[in-house]
């Protein structure tokens, strides 16, 4: 292109003047969309974050409460008139122990069967002596569950008929209702769970200090129950998921690490080991129900697994959580560098001992993280728990992964389903808060195990 | 037009050789005003800093070539024309740079403006995933230069023509322009910077990517190209900065040694280290 | 014998087995001079698997069939007349046996057979433990002998081992292979079965989903159409997506392109802790805080929403699959070459002008392969439809109003008390292979996909 002489030189500026002055206009269009975009970008980020605020702060906020429930707290005096059984029967020689066993039942029967409410019903109306009440409303501020608290203290200490002893009840559900307030007190008679003389009666409890809010360790240690809410308790959940956890650990981290290992370092690079590669990646992407049918198909259906047993939920889950640390463990593999690879072949090793003494103790870290992971994953899966028959109420903690049991999520679909919803929702919240924080802390350990690891490095 | 020596000898040259391209390139006159004037300028990344004090003036219509040992901040000090340092978090620039006068680092200055003006060409060609026209529309697009479609056509031609690319692409404008070679990406690449029309252009070592021909073709395009731009050239060859500018300048840790004519820094330099550089001691 | 007993046993015989081998391959190498095959450990580890293996099978063999035959030979001794009637009365003897056979005793006379039969019990119990026991005893011995016998400086032992390691991770990889077959077959297998009730055509293609319960005799009767639920089922993806996409995309260019490394170090792995909550807690939080308040929110606006409904079920699912869509993007985001970027500013263009034409195109193929997967996450989604979308198979547009989808009837039809192999039951197999299929290509394309954007920056 040929040099441009002064009259060119100056034309090109012209250009050049009305270019920027182009431009210059633009600019401040540019800087709106730029500031929207911008915009719209932290909108959707707080978005997102206030999800997780909302969330949790309506579970915390409608779950805490219900860690607290009403108890009565008075003194029980045990009329020897109303408690009135005789010894407990003792083993004769001669009898057999099935015979003695049957005995012993009918005794207890007996005991059952003793007028423990009316018991109950005294030391509450020692606190409100004029007050016009009916049986029935007394004991509908008392959870049915605390006539077996005072069978069992006569029980164990039979000496203690005739005597008057401090103790503490647990109150029942609607009472809990209506001195938390989960019901609402304007509600009309006919819409409330109380009669008008037993709310009068929880209320001037509650003022005077016989009725007290206390922690409910309870439900930690109880089992579920359909006919006393209040004492309603997690203890058979935890120990379903955990056999459950026990069996996904013993069996998906040993099978899972084995396969990888297998299939990053000794399988032959072929068509045969593509396909199974991206049948794992697939088989983690499978809907969790899917699972479900799976494990109703084949565990229960053919290989007679007893119905919501952990053994069978646990199987479940460890094929679940298999593909997960399949791939993890690969990756933790792969990112072994090739140079430990040559320096212990270099060394003599076989290629076995190569992969088992240097390569595999490299990994570990990532191994031990996703496993916690995918069991923290599995802990709260619920739909494939559904369908091999844990729906059901179970009231009892099972003793062994065949006996029939529930799980912590299943305790959570299973509770919000009562009709009791008042004293049910909270409750829902509260084993949510327990199933979240033991997720929690179960990525927090892996967490803290994978910056210790690093660190040593 | 005369043609360029092909790929350079190897780079530990004796001068003689480097007289025999020298005595080819065509001095500056000596009224060509001052397009770009910095003082002073600092540069750190965090807490280190990698450019030192650095004060000189790049005249217009020519090629300045910055020279010197890898790390030594020319691309560093290059960026600092069109503030492309801001995109690095960290990164600090102290001291005046003016443009045509005016002082690029005002606050109140939109760097959009000054990115219009001031066009750059990276190391490694960087052709967006679009079509060749549309690469080269990119920019007259955003910055409204253009409205209807018969003047993108107009200046997506001038572009390519000026890049020496039309004729070779002018009948595939909708193939993608990460189809074409090493060569004709970065042709493309300065065609895309063209087509803004900016007043200078930068170029961070465009070559070091390419084959030797490719280089050849370059360097071409870029004598041409400075009898109408401003072009800043950083290089790890000296041959290229002794074929292809008229002012060199030679940095090493941060700092600028010597700055003068290219056949002056070249045949007679006045610094020890930049005679070190030359021949071969150092770098 | 308690299993802590015996697996302490097993522990030591191992122990022991190991340490002879050892000692042995020790004794030999010094006698030879030197060099052996294989180091000590690897003949210790191979004379205990010789030694232990055997007796592991004895052991799984007593585990199996000890039960069963020790049955069948007290079974023999009992009057026949029993043992003709079978069913309960002959379990309900046996366990009177048991019982007294184990000194807790039965309450009621004790027939003479009876206590014979307990005796016989007794007799036949320790018979077959001392003959698992010197049966399991004389094989390890034996495979011990031998091992130890096969000690040379020449025994490859370190290979046997390894050959045997390499076994047991063979057989570990074949579990994942079982898996999927094991789900393929079995949900084929059952769907075949339900075709024998239900026509194909009827269950791809029928619009009414009314499957009655067999209560008088004709089980077959109800309509088995499945396009109400796959509407349900899109429906709910859709919302869902139409609340992920947006937030989920801007959220991860917010982040990755404007955030200051503060603000993305607190705000990203928030946002990922959306992908650790369990979806029952999402379910519950629909049911229990969202329904209500959109049905009272819109109350409020004049129009009207039920409590459980599409919407609400799809609202939450869209939060819950935010992370998906933002994580993915984010790295996908990532991944565009920084130079291009560069190339961008270096022409003056603004940020946002960057990323909406530069970068999000270049990503865009990554992009979409990661909304198919959080669409296949959507589809196969339960327990949030469960909760808070109703039970209504009806065919219908509204999103206002509460609808089914696939996952949630599966577990609908499995709860019912009929019998398994009903058309009610089967047909969740049906659905579950359906579910299945449409996940496994969405899922298939979209891995394919992200890998091919993946292997374009390489």
């Amino acid at each position: 292109m040929a040099e441009i002489d002064k009259s060119g030189q100056s034309a090109m500026i012209d250009q050049a003047d009305e270019r920027r002055r182009i431009i210059r206009q633009g600019l401040g269009r540019r800087r709106r969309n730029e500031a929207i975009f911008r915009s719209l970008g932290l909108a959707a980020a707080l978005s997102a974050f206030g999800f997780v605020v909302v969330l949790f702060g309506n579970i915390v906020a409608s779950g805490l409460p219900a860690f607290w429930q009403v108890n009565i707290e008075t003194e029980v005096t045990f009329d020897p008139e109303v408690v009135n059984i005789e010894e407990r029967p003792v083993l004769q020689p001669g009898q057999s122990v099935a015979e003695y066993r049957r005995e012993d039942l009918a005794w207890q029967r007996r005991v059952s069967l003793a007028n423990w409410n009316a018991l109950i019903e005294a030391a509450i109306r020692q606190h409100a002596p004029d007050a016009d009440v009916d049986t029935r409303s007394i004991l509908s501020i008392v959870d049915p569950n605390a006539r077996f608290v005072l069978r069992d203290m006569v029980i164990e200490n039979p000496g203690i008929v005739g005597e008057t002893v401090p103790i503490r009840l647990l109150g029942s559900a609607n009472a809990d209702n209506w001195i938390k307030g989960t019901i609402d007190r304007s509600l009309p008679d006919h819409r409330q769970q109380l009669s008008p003389e037993a709310r009068a009666l929880a209320d001037a409890l509650h003022e005077e200090g016989v009725m007290r809010m206390r922690f409910a360790s309870h439900l930690f240690t109880n089992v579920d129950s359909r006919v006393a809410p209040a004492s309603a308790g997690l203890a058979g959940a935890f120990m379903g998921s955990l056999y459950m956890m026990l069996i996904v650990i013993v069996l998906a981290v040993p099978i899972g690490v084995a396969s990888a290992i297998y299939l990053e370092e000794f399988a032959p690079q072929n068509r045969l080991t593509d396909l199974i590669e991206v049948n794992i990646n697939n088989l983690a992407a499978v809907p969790s129900i899917v699972f479900g049918l799976l494990g109703a198909a084949v565990f229960i259906n053919v290989f007679g697994l007893p119905l919501s047993a952990p053994l069978a939920g646990g199987l479940v889950l460890t094929l679940m959580t298999l593909p997960t640390i399949i791939i993890a463990t690969r990756s933790s593999l792969r990112a072994v560098p090739p140079s430990l690879r040559q320096a212990a072949l270099g060394l003599g090793a076989s290629h076995t001992q190569m992969v088992f003494h240097h390569v595999l103790p490299v990994t570990y870290p990532g191994i031990l993280t996703a496993s916690i992971l995918g069991v923290a994953q599995a802990l709260g899966e619920t739909a494939p728990l559904l369908l091999i028959g844990m729906n059901a109420f179970v009231a009892n903690i099972p003793t062994s992964p065949l006996d029939q049991s529930t799980a912590l999520p299943v305790q959570i679909f299973l509770w919000q389903g009562n009709e009791n919803r008042n004293f049910f929702e909270p409750r829902t919240f509260a084993t949510i808060i327990v199933l979240l924080g033991l997720m929690l802390s179960l990525n927090a350990l892996a967490i803290y195990l994978r910056s210790r690891f690093e660190k040593r490095k | 037009m005369s043609r360029r020596a092909l790929a350079g000898p190897p780079q530990n040259t004796n001068r003689f050789a480097m007289h025999d391209v020298l005595s080819r390139t065509k001095p500056i006159s000596a009224d060509t005003r001052i397009r770009i004037t910095a003082r002073d300028v600092n540069v750190f990344y965090g807490a280190t800093q990698a450019i030192r004090t650095i004060s000189m003036d790049i005249p217009d219509c020519a090629v300045t070539a910055f020279i010197g040992p890898s790390g030594c901040g020319k691309s560093t000090f290059l960026r600092c024309f069109n503030r492309m340092n801001d995109t690095i978090e960290g990164a600090r620039v102290e001291g005046r740079i003016e443009i045509d006068g005016e002082d690029i680092y005002t606050p109140d200055l939109d760097v959009v403006e000054l990115r219009a003006r001031i066009g750059m060409v990276f190391q490694k060609p960087n052709p967006f995933p679009k079509s060749i026209f549309d690469n080269v529309a990119y920019g007259p697009r955003i910055h409204g230069l253009v409205r209807t479609r018969g003047e993108t056509e107009e200046v997506v031609e001038r572009s390519l023509q000026r890049a020496g690319l039309w004729k070779e692409v002018k009948d595939r404008l909708h193939e993608p322009g990460t189809g074409l070679s090493g060569g004709q990406q970065q042709r493309l690449c300065i065609a895309r910077a063209i087509a803004v029309g900016p007043e200078v252009i930068l170029m961070d070592e465009p070559c070091s990517a390419l084959d030797p021909i490719a280089t050849a073709v370059i360097e071409e395009l870029i004598d041409e190209l400075r009898t109408n731009y401003t072009i800043v050239l950083v290089t790890h060859s000296m041959q290229q900065a002794a074929r292809v500018s008229q002012k060199t300048a030679f940095f090493h840790l941060g700092k600028l040694i010597e700055y003068g004519d290219t056949e002056q820094v070249f045949t007679r330099p006045a610094e020890r280290q930049t005679e070190d550089y030359i021949s071969g001691k150092i770098g | 014998m308690s299993s802590f007993i015996l697996a302490t046993i097993l522990l030591i015989v191992m122990a022991l087995a190991y340490q002879m081998g050892l000692s042995r391959s020790r004794q030999v190498a010094a006698a030879s001079g030197g060099r052996m095959h294989s180091r000590p450990q690897y003949h210790g580890a191979l004379v205990a698997l010789w030694t232990v293996v055997p007796l592991l099978l004895v052991l799984v063999l007593w585990l199996l069939l000890g039960d069963m035959v020790t049955r069948w030979l007290v079974v023999a001794t009992l009057p026949p007349d029993l043992v003709e009637r079978g069913g309960a009365p002959l379990s309900e003897a046996m366990q009177r046996i048991e019982a007294i056979a184990s000194g807790v005793g039965v309450i009621g006379e004790v027939e003479p057979y009876e206590r014979a039969a307990a005796e016989r019990l007794q007799q036949v119990r320790l018979y077959l433990r001392a003959a698992a026991i010197i049966l399991a005893t004389v094989l390890a011995a034996g495979g011990l002998i031998h091992a130890r016998r096969r000690i040379t400086t020449r025994t490859r032992a370190r290979n046997e081992v390894e050959l045997v390691i390499r076994g047991l991770l063979i057989f570990c990889s074949i579990v994942a292979i079982l898996t999927t077959i094991g789900i393929v077959v079995s949900l084929v297998f059952e769907t075949i079965r339900f075709f024998s009730f239900v026509h194909p055509l009827d269950f791809f293609f029928g619009t009414v989903w009314n499957p009655r319960y067999a209560v008088t005799g004709d089980a077959a009767t109800g309509s088995y159409g499945m396009l109400p639920l796959l509407w349900g089922t899109v429906m709910i993806a859709g919302i869902a997506m139409l609340v992920a996409i947006p937030i989920g995309l801007m959220t991860a260019i917010y982040l990755s392109q404007y955030a200051p490394a503060r603000v993305r170090s607190v705000v990203k792995p928030v946002v990922e802790v959306l992908a650790g909550i369990p979806t029952i807690v999402y379910g519950f939080f629909a049911l229990v805080t969202v329904g209500p308040f959109l049905s009272s929110t819109a109350r409020m606006l004049g129009f009207s929403i039920n409590t459980t409904s599409a919407l609400t079920a799809g609202l939450v699912m869209g939060v819950m699959i935010i992370p998906f869509i933002s994580s993915l993007s984010d790295d996908i985001i990532r991944q565009v070459p920084a130079a291009m970027r560069d190339g961008s500013y270096g022409l003056g263009a603004t940020k946002s002008e960057t990323i909406r034409k530069v970068i999000l195109p270049a990503a865009l193929p990554g992009i979409v392969g990661a909304i198919l997967l959080a669409v296949s996450r959507a589809i196969g989604e339960t327990m949030i439809v469960l909760l808070a979308a109703g039970n209504s198979p009806v065919l219908r547009f509204d999103p206002t109003e509460p609808t089914s989808t696939i996952t949630v009837t599966i577990v609908a039809q499995m709860f019912g008390d009929s019998d398994f192999a009903a058309p009610q039951s089967l047909v969740a197999f049906a659905l579950g292979l359906t579910l299945f299929v449409i996940t496994l290509c969405l899922n298939i394309v979209a891995l394919y996909i992200v890998r091919r954007y993946r292997e374009q920056y390489e």
